[in-house]
């Protein structure tokens, strides 16, 4: 696909939605376009003012319960961020961000906050223990991709609907945590996680998956840096010691069902 | 022992003794954790017997603690002996042994973890709390900012007569102290910014210009007037006089950890001339800033364990052609998950050569490879200092031969014409007083440990080192 003008990569809200280091996802994609010589402009977009329109990647990170819905709210003023979809824009959302471009999520005092209905994925409070520690998932097919490493830090517990499918399933972690093994969500040119690393830097091929759905097929660059992270998290997750005390108490609830899924 | 303390206290505190002696000779370090934990399980009001009829400073953050509990220590020493915990044990169990070890009646100067200060203010009655920052720090253990921020509004509300010592450029810490009885706002300087770009108090947005910051909403929350700052190298306290730091330590936050502490000190009965000179001795902090000989280079140790610390640092690396190497840990006591290390501005040592060690190097390999920093790779702390000896003055990447990362290709340079602005760069040599190349080793917290284990044979027989061949092997 040839473009007229640079790839813009938008960060929204980095100031609310920055705490877990996850605009560097932003930075990911916006340098593995340089390095193959395309073209691109990484925006940082702050709450205060009006979402850019013309981004052609949008990326969402994990923040903070109180800025998480000052930050749903500045994007439900102007509904900007459905119409840049619309249009063909792609969304990375991580975390809060993940919470917040579904249909609802717990506000700090448990009430619930209207996200932005990009997902069908509504977030309830967990009534167990924070989700914290390293995940390993494996990639719905339909995504073509080797399986994901991250790590996830949330208390919230996200159910899917009809229309969206999930990222992938957890091997190892909690993931969305409704007990059916889901992490994330995909839903056209929208990817959802609740994996930090940040989780573009500790899976290359999924950094490149967003950006082939919006300039096209791309041509490899030497990853060998990023596939040594992405395995030998991997091989720490699966051998490392148990710290998803939620999984495993819902894999207790559910061996057969959980067990065959692998 | 103190003898206004209980029997059973004193007991409580010669069984914790026993218990950290048995930790020594079992080879478990000092034991001081250990024997704390032995004793408040046997007596859990030790801490507040041990600190009974004495005058305490507590000290909290996310950074800085530790420096500046050692300054403010050694401003009261000028008063005669002082209880005070070394080494970072700063949880209930590691200031036990502090209290113990010292005489009754001693002042107490304690560093305090940031999500305990509640407790131990509750059991220790302090005259004077010094709380310098807040940022993102360990997220998969502590809480996020805002919840410590709160948690700390609510026990410098139960304070009562102490002292907040507290820092005016900071807004969390503003939030958190502006209700106490007592404050003395010191200019400390914040230049991380990213966890308090919200308004703590209503969400707005925090606005910062070059007179200080205020929230935009117009809540009320803004930097408050500070009664001391530091200006060049004088701590400036209108009504009290300019006096000079002339410190040893590095670093523009350091000064700024000094005026604290000389505040601090002052409210406790050190004039700040006394104390501002007696600071000045201090010359390392628990193994920080230590200079230790290896192979053909020198090897300075820096800690930096967050986004904010290591922004701070890159301002005080030897401006030069010599390599870095950083070392970046992800235990539990470093936090789990080293995401953070996409919130530090490696983009700015482009043009330097970083040794990314540790047992998390591939993390930081990723980073650097991201930001158009060249660099090589040796998880081995000595095998580290050996690659940065063998690549002194050699520069940029460009020139660099790299072999030992997983990515033999980190030599492809796939940097814009901007990135590369930093190859022009002088090539200036730091040496230290016996002639010996300077490398900066910057490592988070555990990892700092390991350097220290690995370089204290040879601070130990520092003439076998200088003669030692360049292979550490």
């Amino acid at each position: 696909m040839s473009r007229e003008s640079a790839v813009r990569i938008v960060v929204v809200h980095p100031e609310l939605l920055g705490t877990y280091g996850d605009s560097g996802n932003g930075r990911v994609l916006a340098t593995r376009l340089r390095w193959r010589r395309i073209p691109s402009e990484l925006i940082m977009a702050p709450a205060d003012r009006p979402l850019p329109q013309s981004g052609d990647i949008y990326c969402l990170g994990g923040g903070e319960d109180g800025p998480q819905v000052s930050s749903a709210a500045a994007l439900n003023v102007d509904g900007s961020l459905v119409k840049a979809v619309d249009r063909g824009a792609a969304v990375l959302a991580v975390c809060a961000g993940f919470q917040i471009i579904g249909k609802s999520f717990p506000g700090p005092d448990g009430r619930e906050v209207p996200g932005v209905g990009l997902v069908d994925a509504v977030t309830r409070r967990g009534r167990g223990p924070r989700a914290v520690g390293e995940v390993v998932s494996r990639p719905v097919p339909g995504l073509r991709l080797v399986p994901l490493s991250g790590y996830e830090n949330h208390a919230g517990v996200t159910r899917l609907g009809p229309e969206a499918s999930p990222l992938g399933m957890v091997h190892r972690g909690v993931g969305n945590g409704g007990g059916d093994g889901t992490e994330g969500a995909w839903q056209d040119k929208v990817l959802c996680t609740y994996l930090h690393g940040p989780v573009l830097a500790r899976n290359a091929a999924l950094a490149d998956h967003l950006l082939s759905s919006v300039v096209g097929p791309l041509g490899l660059l030497d990853d060998a840096e990023m596939e040594e992270l992405r395995r030998e998290r991997i091989r720490n997750g699966i051998s490392g010691p148990a710290t998803g005390r939620a999984w495993a108490r819902h894999v207790w609830r559910r061996p057969s069902e959980v067990m065959t899924r692998f | 022992m103190a003898p206004a303390l209980s029997l059973r206290s004193r007991a409580a505190a010669r069984a914790g003794g026993w218990a950290a002696e048995a930790s020594r000779r079992l080879g478990g370090g000092e034991g001081l954790v250990i024997g704390g934990r032995v004793s408040l399980a046997l007596d859990p009001s030790l801490l507040a017997g041990l600190s009974r009829d004495r005058a305490v400073a507590l000290v909290s953050g996310t950074n800085g603690k530790t420096t500046t509990t050692r300054l403010l220590a050694s401003a009261l020493m000028e008063l005669g002996p002082v209880a005070h915990n070394s080494g970072g044990a700063n949880l209930p169990s590691g200031l036990v042994p502090a209290l113990a070890g010292s005489p009754a009646g001693s002042p107490a100067a304690l560093e305090v973890d940031e999500g305990w200060l509640g407790a131990v203010a509750d059991a220790v009655s302090p005259g004077c709390v010094v709380l310098l920052n807040l940022s993102r720090d360990q997220l998969d253990r502590v809480s996020e900012v805002r919840n410590v921020a709160s948690r700390w509004r609510s026990v410098v509300e139960r304070l009562g007569h102490a002292v907040v010592v507290a820092n005016a450029d900071d807004p969390m810490v503003v939030w958190a102290s502006r209700d106490a009885a007592h404050v003395r706002w010191v200019a400390g300087g914040q230049s991380w910014r990213e966890d308090a770009a919200g308004c703590p108090s209503c969400s707005g947005r925090i606005d910062y210009d070059s007179e200080g910051w205020r929230c935009g909403t117009g809540c009320g929350l803004e930097r408050p007037a500070p009664a001391a700052w530091v200006s060049g190298s004088q701590l400036v306290v209108p009504g009290k006089g300019n006096h000079s730091i002339e410190l040893a330590l590095p670093g523009r936050f350091n000064l700024a950890n000094a005026a604290m502490a000389a505040v601090a000190a002052a409210e406790m009965g050190v004039p700040l001339e006394r104390a501002t000179a007696a600071m000045s001795q201090v010359t390392g902090v628990d193994g920080r800033y230590e200079v230790t000989a290896a192979g053909g280079i020198s090897a300075r140790l820096l800690l930096a364990k967050n986004p904010a610390g290591w922004a701070e640092l890159f301002d005080v690396l030897t401006e030069d052609v010599a390599p870095a190497v950083f070392a970046i840990n992800a235990r539990v006591a470093d936090g789990r998950d080293p995401s953070w290390l996409w919130d530090v501005p490696f983009e700015r040592l482009a043009g330097r050569l970083v040794v990314a060690s540790g047992e998390r190097w591939r993390d930081l390999a990723v980073r650097l490879r991201y930001a158009g920093v060249d660099h090589v790779c040796a998880p081995d702390p000595l095998a580290s200092l050996e690659l940065a000896a063998e690549h002194y003055g050699t520069g940029t990447g460009a020139a660099v031969q790299v072999d030992r990362c997983a990515d033999p290709g980190v030599r492809r340079d796939f940097r814009s014409a901007s990135d590369r602005e930093g190859e022009g760069r002088a090539e200036r040599a730091v040496a230290d007083d016996r002639g010996r190349r300077i490398v900066d080793v910057v490592a988070n917290y555990t990892a700092f440990q390991r350097y220290r284990a690995a370089l204290r044979p040879l601070r130990d027989a520092p003439r076998l080192a200088d003669q030692a061949p360049v292979s550490l092997k």
